[in-house]
């Protein structure tokens, strides 16, 4: 096992490696540049700003000075935030983001697997529509419309959660990760729900149910055993990428909270043509998506047997 | 754990015969048809579509008509015309929402006011100035947004755009998707390797920068825009579907078929593909509303839909921001976006049951 | 595929558990720490305790005044340092004593002498001296530095040169610290407007040791305007300053003036939804909200007309228009078009912050500059151009395209306007909203027809509105030029008299206007969420209040 996961562990480095180098020379593309705004500074001074960061360099050059760094850990500076490091960035906003998809995600599981058993085990009868519907609600209201709506409610009628920031605020009860864990784990848990019924259903049709069934094997241990287990393959197909989402942030929930995370670091370093933010926040994520879509294979294997052959 | 099978009756070799005919297709509609929650679910959903496609013509408004004067006015409020003389040409004529016609005699006291307002609404005409107020027999049926275009033509319109990327880049999605996650799960070892990092390298990749780089290339273009989404979306079908693909394979019946010697596509397609059917209909649901979604995004990049012509994920974003003041703005949009959701998911779940090769023997 | 025995599995369900939860505790213990610090405070706290919480839209670049670039960042910096001269309480046309206790200046306003007060301390413990000026001067213009802002000092004398490097002795250029407290400005022209001037972030002054010790005279990404090194010397310094959230300053005890600073400290908020400002102000997490969502402003002017503030603002919404381009190149089409707009529906239906329609393109509260009442509202005449131009009825006209960046308000006034065109003007107009750095380069190149605008002027006079429009000059953008408009220019920058001068200058706006290179919309005003226990908020043009006078009253209880 242990030689499986390093060897995947190893792969990351030539697929960062590409990733790293397609985006460097997208973002490069991309028109626009750092330093333009409304009020245009001349060229000269653009000229100079593209000198002082070593923009006005050939292409090639740029890009193995940065590979050069990238080797080093260093990412560079921001163009957006003009006294920190990508470094430092990241690692600033990542643990916000880290603490709300985590809760976002355990939500979105407990809901989502707990809907899709009970819509399973009751197929087709109110059981089965009335979770069902209820987890499509998580679809029918994406976040940008949940998040003002849940701000609103238990921050401005309850007054229970902050409706905006993240340091302090210690007179509400609810901490500021709790509003937009909710808002994001709604949405995942509509995905889960979904899946898992859908899984669960399948494996409830196969043969060796029916033989359990036949042997007199409970109903509660069926569903609980057999079923989810094989049930829950395509959720967990689905949850390693899920889950690196979460955990990287979300720019719309920041958006809506006024939250510090690092979603909208990925955004908003593109919108400002921020070169080294936008390839470390890729670095970061693409790093995140190999490891837990590993995860995800990993657990995959554990929950279905036969494919351990 | 023992499968503890016995009688190994491998279904999809049922199936396998079934192809023969059409007999497999009019199976499963015979089977959907005894299901009226999917049913239902079609029958609404068409409903919707047809719409979509007809009403608009019939609304009586254009969906880039602007009344600004008439701002975001609530469904059905009254309606009143104002007639404008003005030196030179014809009289101009705006109208004003009933929440609204207050605020045109802003010189008067609050009394005074009430009662010109309640005056104009029974139907009185009252002169003011240059200005002439009257009743007007217009009606909104949604109400309108903030232009003062008419909502129900804009959520109808919408819908057309809507629909449309919703189904053709859910399909490209489900076309690329299904393909890449069954062939990597099924071949396996350094080819499964190589095309799993592969989608790990899309999935990392900005879209944002994707989107931007697309529209600079090639300008606004609908058929882009299917790419766009559709390159995004694949990823976690192709995911799904491999994962399912790796379990059945090492199942006796497909065990039993390779030994038999059957060539690996039609062990693919005829037996590993509708075994997954139900996984890939049901992700293929849940990938028309985030496509939807996902097409308001690429119009704030300027690749998507442009203004006056809307979609319901740009409705219904704009909707939500002003969801405090004119909630009918959310709201209207909001439902039809809904309702299609449901039904979708009322009839994928049909269609799952009644495709199920498996199901047959309940 | 994979070979784990059941053991392992477990092993590694337990690992990847541990590793998540472990992570998870550690991040919240050093969450909780953070939140003793206490600023955590009820609006009720916030008053008693005299800290204002007011949010200043997005998330400042830098809080070095010689990199700031926008309004935001200057909203911040405003607090902390001080320049020679500072806004007053309820006047931008007048300046108070700023580090400067007293100046003088010639006859024509070209040579400028201030005297810097003796009590003027860095928060470092330093007394201010005149060579700070110059050090600050120096690297305004040190061309590998890199400001944005350098061309604002290519006033002084020599120092366009310098930052080219046709002189490399600063002791050339126009700006001499006699002695430690007096500083001498030495013009290229007479300036009258110079005192408003001074304000802009481009000419505060910053710590030469501060600087210097992290980097040299031109780093740009220096560590120090983190909040532990930061040096000010206004009202107050930096205490924290976190990322996408909040800067805290509090009460400089070193400030000269500090016995008339009323407030202890406070708190700048980067919040960037409008909406989401909006529902931090009513849940009593903020004095001051920095905008009012669109649909917002009519139920607060109803409701709450004592919380919604609507003040006058120096800036212009514009398309500007590619002369370039046919049938565009014909200044009757571009008159028309601005005939067919009504100005005032847009501003009374759609934006309703009482805007003013703008009648010509220097908004009004500039000094002394009356504002041109030039471009009115009158489709007849639109008509009639249009069909002298050539195209009757709109025949004929070609299809062109307004760009703009993809805002919600943007969009609304560019469908408005669409339609307007097409009902008075009969003619076509398509609407392409792009992405923010996109539309910029899109304008930057001139690659558009029609390209939605703004611009805000930076200080008290026409000329930060006009000297745009001279040909060639970086934010024209147009293609338009005029010899006779760059004759007015030239001629104002060289007139001492401010009558005389503004004079030209309007004859320079109305040549600009009779063949307008612009559709003009509206001028600004600046709405904003106010909570009544804030005092001494008065209504400036320019928005930059002088925080020393902002007091707060401790009763009120917060908005519902």
């Amino acid at each position: 096992m242990i030689k499986v996961i390093v060897g995947r562990l190893l792969q990351l480095i030539p697929v960062l490696g590409i990733i790293l180098t397609l985006t460097f020379f997208m973002s490069k593309v991309v028109p626009g540049g750092p330093f333009s705004a409304e009020r245009q500074a001349t060229p000269e001074v653009i000229a100079k700003l593209n000198a002082y960061y070593g923009l006005d360099r050939p292409l090639w050059e740029q890009y193995l000075t940065y590979l050069g760094n990238v080797v080093r850990f260093n990412f560079g500076p921001s163009y957006t935030y003009q006294s920190e490091s990508v470094n430092e960035v990241i690692a600033r906003a990542f643990p916000i983001s880290l603490q709300i998809g985590t809760l976002a995600f355990c939500i979105a599981l407990i809901i989502g697997v707990t809907a899709g058993v009970v819509a399973a085990a009751n197929k087709n009868k109110l059981w089965d529509y009335f979770p069902m519907s209820l987890s499509m609600l998580g679809i029918c209201l994406p976040t940008f419309v949940l998040g003002p709506i849940l701000a609103l409610v238990f921050g401005l009628v309850l007054k229970l959660a902050p409706v905006s920031g993240w340091y302090g605020l210690n007179y509400v009860p609810f901490h500021p990760m709790i509003m937009p864990a909710v808002t994001l784990g709604l949405f995942y848990a509509a995905y889960i729900a979904r899946l898992t019924r859908g899984g669960m259903l399948d494996i409830l049709s196969q043969d060796f149910i029916r033989t359990a069934r036949a042997k007199g094997v409970p109903d509660h241990e069926i569903l609980l055993k057999h079923a989810l287990r094989g049930g829950l393959l395509p959720v967990v197909a689905f949850l390693g990428p899920a889950f690196a989402g979460l955990i990287s942030g979300s720019f719309v929930v920041e958006k809506v909270f006024n939250v510090p995370g690092l979603g909208q670091e990925f955004i908003k370093s593109v919108f400002n043509r921020d070169y080294p933010l936008i390839l470390g926040t890729v670095a970061f994520f693409g790093t995140l998506i190999v490891l837990f879509n590993l995860v995800s294979d990993i657990v995959q294997a554990l929950l279905d047997p036969k494919s351990r052959k | 754990m023992a499968t503890g099978t016995a009688s190994i009756e491998p279904a999809p070799i049922r199936a396998d015969e079934l192809v023969q005919g059409t007999s497999l297709w009019k199976d499963a509609w015979f089977r959907l048809r005894k299901n009226h929650v999917a049913l239902f679910g079609l029958y609404t959903f068409c409903t919707i579509a047809l719409l979509c496609l007809v009403v608009p013509f019939f609304t009586g408004y254009t969906y880039e008509q602007t009344e600004i004067s008439l701002k975001a006015s609530a469904p059905m409020e009254p309606i009143f015309l104002r007639t404008e003389a003005r030196k030179a040409g014809e009289p101009k004529k705006s109208f004003i929402a009933l929440s609204n016609l207050e605020d045109e005699f802003l010189e008067k006291s609050q009394s005074d006011r009430k009662a010109i307002v309640a005056k104009i609404a029974e139907g009185e005409v009252y002169q003011e100035g240059r200005n002439t107020y009257q009743r007007s027999s217009q009606r909104h049926v949604f109400g309108t947004d903030p232009l003062g275009r008419d909502l129900l033509t804009r959520v109808l319109v919408g819908g057309r755009i809507s629909l449309a990327v919703g189904f053709a880049a859910t399909l490209v999605s489900v076309c690329i998707g299904v393909l890449w996650g069954a062939t990597a799960g099924f071949a396996g070892g350094k080819i499964d390797t190589v095309m799993m990092r592969f989608a790990d390298i899309l999935y990392a990749l900005p879209f944002t920068v994707i989107v931007i780089l697309l529209m600079v290339m090639f300008g606004r273009n609908f058929i882009l825009l299917f790419v766009a989404i559709g390159a995004v979306e694949w990823l976690n079908m192709a995911r799904i579907v491999r994962g399912q693909i790796i379990s059945l394979k090492n199942q006796e019946f497909i065990e039993a078929a390779i030994s038999l010697g059957l060539p690996s596509h039609r062990i693919l397609f005829r037996h590993l593909i509708p075994n997954v059917i139900g996984s890939i209909i049901i992700y293929a649901t849940l990938t028309v509303p985030n496509v939807m979604l996902l097409e308001a995004v690429l119009s704030f990049l300027g690749l998507g839909v442009q203004p006056p012509l809307s979609s319901w994920g740009v409705l219904i974003d704009e909707g939500s921001r002003t969801m405090e003041t004119s909630i009918w703005l959310l709201v209207c949009p909001a439902i039809f976006f809904s309702l299609t959701l449901f039904c979708l998911n009322f009839l994928g779940d049909g269609l799952r049951d009644a495709l199920d090769p498996k199901a047959s023997k309940d | 595929m994979l070979g784990f025995s059941r053991n392992d599995m477990k092993k590694l369900i337990a690992l990847v558990a541990l590793l998540i939860i472990g992570g998870l505790v550690l991040f919240g213990v050093g969450h909780t720490n953070s939140t003793k610090e206490g600023y955590s405070l009820t609006l009720q706290e916030a008053n008693k305790n005299k800290i204002l919480l007011l949010t200043v839209g997005s998330e400042p670049r830098t809080l070095d005044p010689q990199q700031a670039q926008g309004v935001t960042e200057h909203h911040i910096i405003m607090a902390m340092i001080e320049g020679l001269v500072a806004p007053s309480i309820d006047d931008q046309s007048k300046a108070v004593p700023g580090m400067a206790d007293h100046w003088e200046h010639n006859d024509d306003y070209s040579v400028w002498t201030f005297h810097i007060g003796e009590n003027r301390k860095w928060s470092n413990g330093d007394p201010v001296t005149a060579e700070d000026f110059v050090f600050s001067y120096k690297r305004m213009l040190t061309a590998s530095f890199g400001a944005q802002y350098s061309e604002n000092l290519f006033i002084l004398k020599g120092a366009e040169d310098y930052y080219r490097g046709k002189i490399t002795d600063f002791e050339q250029v126009g700006v001499k610290a006699l002695d430690d407290h007096t500083l001498r400005i030495e013009l290229v022209g007479p300036t009258p407007y110079l005192l408003s001037l001074v304000q802009h972030d481009s000419w505060l002054p910053v710590n030469p040791k501060a600087v210097l010790s992290f980097g040299k005279i031109d780093t740009r990404d220096s560590k120090w305007t983190s909040a532990e090194n930061f040096v000010a010397n206004g009202p107050f310094k930096m205490k924290s300053w976190r990322p996408n959230d909040v800067i805290e300053v509090v009460r400089n005890p070193l400030y000269w003036d500090a016995g008339n600073v009323k407030l202890n400290g406070i708190n700048f908020y980067s919040i960037e939804n409008s909406n989401t400002g909006e529902r931090a102000f009513q849940a009593g997490q903020l004095h001051k909200t920095d905008q009012v969502p669109l649909d917002k402003v009519p139920y607060y002017r109803r409701r709450h007309p004592d919380l919604i503030r609507i003040d006058p603002y120096e800036g212009v919404y514009f398309y500007r228009i590619n002369v370039a381009r046919k049938p565009l190149d014909n200044p009757k089409v571009r008159l028309a078009l601005n005939l067919a707009v009504d100005r005032d529906a847009i501003v009374k239906n759609i934006l309703r912050e009482d805007q003013r329609p703008a009648t010509g393109y220097t908004p009004p509260g500039m000094g002394d500059y009356q504002p041109l009442n030039k471009i009115a509202y009158d489709p007849e005449r639109a008509r009639q151009l249009l069909a002298e131009a050539g195209y009757p009825h709109g025949k004929g006209f070609p299809k062109f395209t307004i760009h703009f960046n993809t805002v919600e308000s943007h969009r609304a006034i560019a469908e408005a306007i669409q339609q307007m065109w097409k009902e008075e003007l009969n003619i076509d107009v398509s609407l392409e909203n792009q992405e923010w750095k996109v539309y910029l380069d899109t304008q930057n190149s001139k690659n558009y027809d029609l390209s939605r605008s703004g611009w805000i002027g930076d200080f008290m006079d026409p000329v930060t509105f006009l000297s745009m429009w001279t040909t060639g000059n970086g934010n024209n953008n147009t293609n338009w030029g005029n010899p006779k408009f760059d004759a007015f220019i030239e001629q104002a920058a060289r007139t001492g008299d401010p009558q005389a001068r503004l004079d030209i200058l309007h004859r320079a706006e109305d040549l600009f206007l009779s063949e307008p290179p612009v559709v003009l919309v509206y001028w600004y005003t600046n709405a904003y969420l106010l909570e009544p226990s804030v005092q001494n908020w008065n209504p400036l043009v320019l928005g930059n209040h002088n925080y020393k006078y902002i007091d707060l009253k401790a009763e009120r209880e917060p908005a519902k």
